[in-house]
């Protein structure tokens, strides 16, 4: 996340000191991201081992974050776990750009009948709230991580759709594409690389705040049974697990709570430090920008 | 204005018809029949066959689509699988109670949301600002289901005012009743009030520093006037679509809240239709939250409508 959000931030101006959001959002992303991809190595006792013994150890020196109802270090399974959400999170949004761009594009270049139609559906989907469609997508099979991830993806394509549709209008009119099209190119180059590079900044920022709520919807689905199962340590099935034994062992819960929050606040704030750069208001500029570039 | 509500609705009647058929077709994709799962795994095969022959599972799936819809209509909503009644009275006393937790919730979302905006306006970057600014974010910042287990912590294990979880219809008492409502109307309102207040705060900031503002303010008007009356009413317009967006976002919080806190609405008693595999229940229940959400829409944008004069659907300006 931290690279991509870099090179969101590229095409702007250069010699401007980067928001101060920004750079914290990325400082505590970047660390997240660090400690949950060297967890492995890092974590300080086996996620997954069940003692008896060990069984709801208050936080101490030695299992910093207590343990769980199995006995097992709540730190350790934080940090495993944070794996799992942040490629949910990711991969998920990755599934909603890489279709809901391509329908976007089309729905604005094409407009007409081909928009009114693509737009009516997104309309359909957009007709229920994103929860419940995850759930119903979610009914048909056994639940499992990547399930969650594509079915959360599926949500999100209609809103990705849309701003790639907006920020496509603009610039259906610009010069460049206007000579790419007395070229005779093909539809297929033009927007795929005359607009779409062009189309970037604003759809990072969407992106980078829809990895956020995809994290969020996926937890939410996990938490509900509908996603990672046990013995798995995904943030929302430990909140989820934790639930019974909130009043004895509160920390079990407390501690993939927060990790999410501290998440969600940065990815967030990356989002806006982001939009502060790249203002999607000032679409003209945008665009004069991009015609620039071209 | 009519002309425009009526194409809007009826819009509405073809969002809901397409809501119907993607919904039945999901449904119809779920791997185990409804005979057995009516009948239990070691029923007879050849009851089975007789049980799908009656239920007409075999049909072609538009002729078993077009029977629910033609029911529909007639508000037969067919029977609830599991709680062997009919679905319509289970539906519409669970949308009663999300209603009510929804409203409520709905309305200290407005109320608080813009206060704190306006507040956190007037304190442009002053501490105060900065507190509600940071109080906000994390409130959007962590998932519903976390607010909820913080609030059962504190209101109802360590500080044992409130009930942990379930429902008490009104005719048990008034306190009784209101006391199962509060934690979770606490938890939807601190997850869903950081868009408003964000909201209300950026778009006042933006008024404040308005050329009318300042011509009000040197005109010698008090300020109070000036801020409710001038900035105020104009800084609400975005707020306004957001709260309506808001309460699509509510109808998809009560789901999880509705779970963690047993409160028997209808979020609960979706995902329990999903987990026990009640087709009738979920279906019904999917087209009433896609109902209810689009006329939501419809409202917030007529209510956008006749408080922008700039706006005005189906005619021309004047």
């Amino acid at each position: 996340m931290a690279e991509l959000s870099l090179e969101g931030a590229a095409p702007a101006p250069p010699r401007r000191p980067l928001p101060a959001q920004l750079k914290a959002g990325l400082l505590i992303v970047g660390a997240i991201v660090l400690l949950s991809l060297l967890a492995p190595w890092i974590a300080p006792h086996p996620w997954d081992t069940i003692s008896i013994r060990t069984r709801f150890q208050p936080p101490s020196l030695t299992y910093w974050f207590g343990t769980d109802d199995y006995g097992r270090d709540v730190l350790s399974r934080l940090l495993m776990g944070g794996r799992l959400s942040l490629a949910m999170g990711i991969g998920a949004t990755i599934i909603s750009v890489l279709f809901g761009v391509p329908v976007g594009l089309i729905a604005g270049y094409f407009g007409g009948k081909v928009d009114e139609t693509l737009m009516r559906i997104a309309d359909v989907l957009m007709a229920i709230p994103a929860i419940m469609l995850g759930l119903l997508v979610l009914a048909v099979t056994p639940p499992a991580l990547w399930k969650t991830a594509v079915a959360v993806g599926f949500v999100y394509v209609p809103l990705i759709a849309r701003v790639a549709r907006s920020v496509t209008l603009g610039l259906a009119r610009v010069e460049f594409v206007e000579a790419a099209r007395a070229r005779a190119e093909s539809a297929a180059h033009i927007l795929f690389r005359e607009i779409l590079p062009n189309a970037w900044p604003p759809l990072i920022v969407e992106a980078s705040l829809r990895v956020t709520y995809a994290i969020l919807l996926g937890s939410a689905l996990s938490f509900l049974g509908l996603g990672a199962q046990p013995p798995s340590s995904d943030w929302g099935l430990m909140i989820s697990e934790a639930r019974a034994f909130i009043d004895r062992a509160p920390w079990i819960a407390l501690a993939p709570g927060f990790a999410m929050c501290l998440l969600v606040i940065g990815i967030n704030l990356i989002g806006d430090g982001l939009r502060e750069r790249l203002d999607p208001r000032l679409k003209g500029q945008i665009a004069q920008t991009a015609k620039v570039e071209a | 204005m009519a002309g425009y509500v009526l194409r809007r609705l009826f819009l509405i009647v073809l969002v809901l018809i397409a809501v119907s058929l993607l919904v039945f077709s999901i449904t119809s994709m779920l791997p185990a029949s409804v005979a057995h799962l009516i009948l239990g795994p070691f029923a007879p095969p050849e009851q089975v066959k007789a049980l799908e022959i009656k239920l007409g599972l075999n049909d072609p799936i538009l002729v078993q689509y077009w029977r629910w819809v033609t029911r529909f209509i007639t508000r037969d909503f067919g029977s609830s699988m599991l709680m062997d009644r009919p679905v319509a009275p289970i539906l519409a006393e669970a949308l009663q109670r999300s209603a009510t937790l929804t409203i409520a919730a709905f309305v200290l979302i407005a109320g608080i949301g813009v206060s704190l905006g306006v507040i956190a306006a007037l304190r442009h970057n002053r501490p105060l600002d900065h507190v509600v600014s940071i109080a906000t974010y994390l409130g959007i910042a962590v998932p519903e289901f976390f607010w909820s287990i913080v609030v059962i912590l504190v209101f109802a294990a360590y500080l044992g005012w409130l009930p942990a979880s379930g429902y008490e219809p009104l005719s048990a008492g008034f306190w009784i009743w209101l006391k199962h409502l509060i934690a979770p109307t606490i938890t939807l309102v601190f997850a869903h009030l950081a868009h408003v207040s964000r909201l209300t705060r950026s778009s006042m900031i933006e008024v404040l520093q308005s050329a009318y503002v300042t011509a009000a303010r040197a005109k010698g008007l008090p300020e109070r006037v000036v801020v409710v009356r001038h900035a105020l009413r104009n800084a609400l317009l975005p707020t306004i679509t957001v709260l309506a967006l808001d309460i699509g976002r509510l109808m998809g919080g009560i789901v999880v809240i509705e779970t963690v806190f047993a409160y028997p609405g209808l979020g609960r008693l979706l995902v329990f239709s999903i987990q026990q595999r009640d087709l009738p229940t979920l279906q019904a229940a999917i087209v009433v939250v896609a109902a209810v959400y689009a006329l939501a829409n419809l409202v917030a944008d007529l209510l956008y409508a006749w408080l922008n004069p700039k706006i005005r659907y189906g005619r021309t300006v004047a």
